[in-house]
């Protein structure tokens, strides 16, 4: 009997049309959790380092996190992992929505995709009965219109559709997976479902979720409930409306934009505008919103709102969540309703609403700087608005300049030459980034944005504040009831730490100080990818109903598993030196680990070089950031150590430790 | 059977659909709850209530499982409100032939919405209490009529299967049974 999860995996060969039911090891849970842990496992056994973004042995993996299909309130997220095209590391990607519920309910943990298909197809996942069906009549659907497409042809109005649009099937490198309100728009992952002739994955089930111990399980339901009631009344004071609450940022909800206007960067991630949020500004976007906003909905089992159902007039519904509110306004330095008009065409070509704005704010920008000239543009609209539109259609058919910008702003200006690579300068790790210049250097998003493997920085941030509260009785008030923060040292951190002077940033809080902190941060991300539960309750916003306190008993109360808190910590760091590990082996090393060029415009070389020397030792990591031997022998991942050895990234004694390993382990 | 005029306690959930945020943990808890062992296992599938979602449309009902009908109505018109089309059978509450919801997956028998009815008894159905978004609001009233006598779940049951089966066959294959055990 397997308890939160199923047991199975679905195991899907394009290239020779089979699909297999397979049965999972319980003893890889109990080592990974599930989600992330897992994937990571498979990518790590199964596709090689030399394997090719567009290869057909590249593995595309849906999973569904471990307690996904419990009543565990807001855990809902597929977790979708490749080889980027973009980053060529591994993309995990994830999306909240129906979609992984569904697939729990039809009994499978994960769908593990294989080889290519000659012919577009979709997967049709009913219960025990799976098919690969012709798609060819869905050549360049939108995702949306996919989805609608397959549920009535299945008719099956309640299947769970996820979908890829012209982006993906083109294998644009930011191209999207959509799931309705949801999608999975990291890393490229679409392209490699486009590359693989994948459409659509759709799903239908009706079998049971086991629960081990039930009522102790629901007990912390009803609390994460209860919770989740008193801080809906108790935003927490001091800090901007969109991170007072829980969920991810009420972006739907919240008309002042104050914050986002004058604090991001504008167009290619160029310019602050201070004073654009007018009350005139503010009056107009309002009433875009909410002449256009239909309804506030949420993804499956969760009593947040994040998500919207968009009408513009004379346009397909569409559906919308978070910061893509702003993403193509910004670009564009245009306005709200541009905004969401063009945030239609792109959801249905189903391209990452970070990296598709940005790539075209990069090309206008080369055009006017003359790297690019009129030959490249043929036809292109003289009006701003149009103009992104008219690039928007381009890229995704990868037509003309097109082909080029489908490529990210990265590969784009590598192959343009002529000075652009510095205009492609808001990555990490060749992937686009958050529009964001600030001042002076804040220590804790330094090591999240250099040291962070999904490559994006509202996917490691979290519980810790983002700023330091200006007096120490706020501050107090805010430790007062942190029941979340894992220790009292962290809590001291915080306590301490002053907008200004001594206690301010860089230096404060101190590099140690900062390593616990951004550890921590980073930890309860790799336990929500693990179990897919929704950052947006758990490691993303100040004071969420689950923690590091709660999550143990949750998981070993649904699952069966024992655990308790360094238990489940040492998982989530096993989980964490696995993804680094996969990376590592395909060539990932310190150079790579840098924050966008111009983020900051005060830096520290000196500390920033302290600071990752620090985290990397505090990691158990070499210089270069390769998880020492000892370090991966303490994770029970003895035989990444031996794979190191053997491929020489580790050698004999270079990674040597502090003390001598004891005895002789197993590597298997 | 002839019942008599008397008072009682009307429970009710008040549907707001306008509230309604579409994320299904009515149906999710209310599974979980009617599972044997409670909330050791949770199947939407197998809940009384069910979300009738159209998101593009903009079209949320949630609708509780009512009586079982054994023939298929006529109902097949269409109702619009505020401008949108809802097909008749959203609102219907019947566990009947034409639509496989409020049906046990594996047996096909039919699911009736008890009010989470356990002793002690709940504050409130679990649906509502998990509602956040109160699309969903208990009531009680009292109300003066004419009680029917209540039919025990077993009859429901097995009326069910007498009209899928047929009462011979039904008693024919009790009286093996019985014999057996």
């Amino acid at each position: 009997m397997r308890y939160a999860e199923t047991g199975f995996n679905l195991e899907v060969d394009l290239t020779r049309g089979n699909i297999e039911r397979v049965a999972t090891d319980p003893r890889l849970t109990e080592l990974y959790l599930g989600g992330l842990g897992t994937n990571a496992k498979i990518l790590w056994d199964r596709v090689p380092p030399d394997v090719e973004p567009f290869s057909p042995d590249n593995l595309l993996i849906f999973s569904t996190g471990l307690l996904v299909g419990t009543p565990a309130v807001g855990c809902n997220r597929t977790i979708v992992s490749t080889i980027s095209p973009q980053t060529q590391l591994m993309a995990f990607s994830m999306m909240g929505g129906f979609w992984a519920p569904e697939l729990k309910y039809a009994g499978y943990d994960k769908v593990i995709i294989r080889g290519k298909s000659s012919d577009l197809v979709y997967l049709w996942i009913n219960d025990d009965k799976v098919e690969i069906r012709d798609a060819s009549h869905l050549q360049g659907k939108g995702t949306t219109e996919t989805a609608e497409l397959i549920r009535a042809e299945l008719k099956e109005p309640n299947a769970q559709v996820s979908a890829i649009g012209t982006a993906g099937e083109n294998r644009v490198y930011f191209a999207s997976i959509e799931q309705g309100k949801s999608s999975a728009s990291r890393g490229g992952i679409g392209a490699v479902m486009g590359d693989k002739g994948l459409k659509a994955i759709a799903v239908r089930g009706s079998k049971d979720i086991f629960i081990a111990r039930p009522e102790e399980f629901m007990a912390l339901c009803n609390e994460v409930l209860e919770y989740i009631k008193v801080r809906r009344e108790n935003p927490i004071p001091g800090v901007m409306p969109i991170l007072a609450g829980l969920g991810s940022p009420q972006e739907m909800v919240i008309h002042d934009e104050k914050w986002h206007t004058e604090n991001f960067a504008w167009g290619n991630s160029r310019v602050r505008r201070k004073g654009f949020w007018t009350k005139e500004v503010a009056e107009q976007w309002t009433g875009t919103m909410e002449s256009m906003r239909t309804r506030l909905i949420s993804c499956h089992n969760c009593p947040m709102k994040c998500a919207a159902t968009i009408s513009v007039p004379g346009l397909p519904t569409y559906m919308m969540k978070c910061f893509s509110k702003l993403t193509y306004t910004m670009a564009a330095m245009s306005d709200l309703e541009f905004g969401l008009s063009i945030a239609q065409r792109a959801t249905e070509y189903g391209v990452d609403a970070f990296s598709a704005p940005q790539v075209m704010a990069f090309a206008l920008e080369l055009y006017e700087a003359g790297i690019l000239t009129d030959q490249h543009f043929p036809g292109m609209p003289s009006d701003n608005e149009g103009r992104f539109y008219w690039l928007l259609d381009r890229i995704v058919r990868r037509e003309g300049i097109g082909d080029i910008l489908a490529n990210g702003t990265h590969w784009a200006a590598e192959q343009i030459g002529n000075g652009a690579e510095e205009y492609a300068h808001n990555n990490i790790k060749k992937h686009e980034q958050l529009p964001l210049k600030l001042s002076m250097l804040n220590p804790i998003y330094f090591l999240m944005y250099s040291t962070g493997e999904k490559i994006n920085i509202t996917q490691i941030e979290g519980n810790f504040p983002q700023a330091p509260f200006v007096t120490r009785e706020e501050r107090e008030e805010f430790a007062k009831d942190w029941i979340q923060v894992p220790n009292e040292k962290i809590k001291q951190h915080f306590l301490d730490w002053e907008p200004r002077g001594e206690h301010s940033i860089p230096h404060y809080p101190g590099v140690d100080a900062t390593c616990e902190i951004v550890d921590w941060q980073e930890m309860m991300h790799y336990i929500d990818d693990a179990t897919g539960m929704c950052a947006g309750l758990s490691s993303f916003p100040l004071k969420p109903p689950y923690h590091i306190h709660n999550l143990p008993t949750l998981i070993s109360a649904a699952t069966g598993i024992d655990l308790d808190e360094e238990g489940l910590k040492q998982i989530a760091r096993r989980n964490r030196n696995l993804v680094r590990a996969v990376n590592i082996r395909r060539g990932m090393r310190r150079k790579d680990e840098k924050p966008p060029a111009d983020h900051w415009k005060k830096r520290f070389p000196e500390l920033e070089t302290e600071l990752i020397d620090t985290y990397y030792r505090f990691k158990g990591w070499n210089e270069q950031g390769i998880p020492t031997r000892e370090s991966l022998r303490e994770l029970s991942l003895g035989y990444v150590a031996a794979d190191f050895l053997k491929r020489g990234i580790l050698a004999d004694g270079e990674d040597a430790p502090s003390r001598e390993t004891s005895g002789q382990e197993e590597e298997t | 059977m002839k019942g008599e005029q008397r008072k009682k306690i009307v429970k009710t959930i008040k549907i707001d659909v306008d509230k309604c945020n579409g994320c299904r943990a009515c149906e999710l808890i209310c599974s979980a709850f009617h599972a044997a062992p409670q909330y050791s296992s949770n199947n939407p599938r197998r809940a009384r209530i069910r979300v009738v979602h159209d998101p593009l449309r903009d079209i949320y009902v949630p609708v509780y499982a009512g009586e079982y009908a054994a023939a298929e109505c006529a109902g097949r018109d269409k109702y619009t409100i505020d401008g949108k089309e809802y097909d008749e059978c959203s609102f219907c509450r019947a566990s009947c032939p034409s639509r496989d919801v409020f049906k046990e997956p594996d047996s096909g028998l039919p699911l009736k919405c008890d009010m989470c009815e356990s002793e002690p008894p709940l504050s409130e159905p679990m649906c509502v209490q998990w509602c956040l978004a109160d699309a969903l609001i208990y009531e009680e009233r009292e109300e003066e009529v004419e009680e029917e006598e209540a039919q025990e779940e077993i009859e429901i049951g097995l009326e069910a299967m007498a009209s899928k089966h047929g009462w011979q066959k039904l008693l024919d294959t009790a009286a093996r049974m019985s014999r057996k055990g």
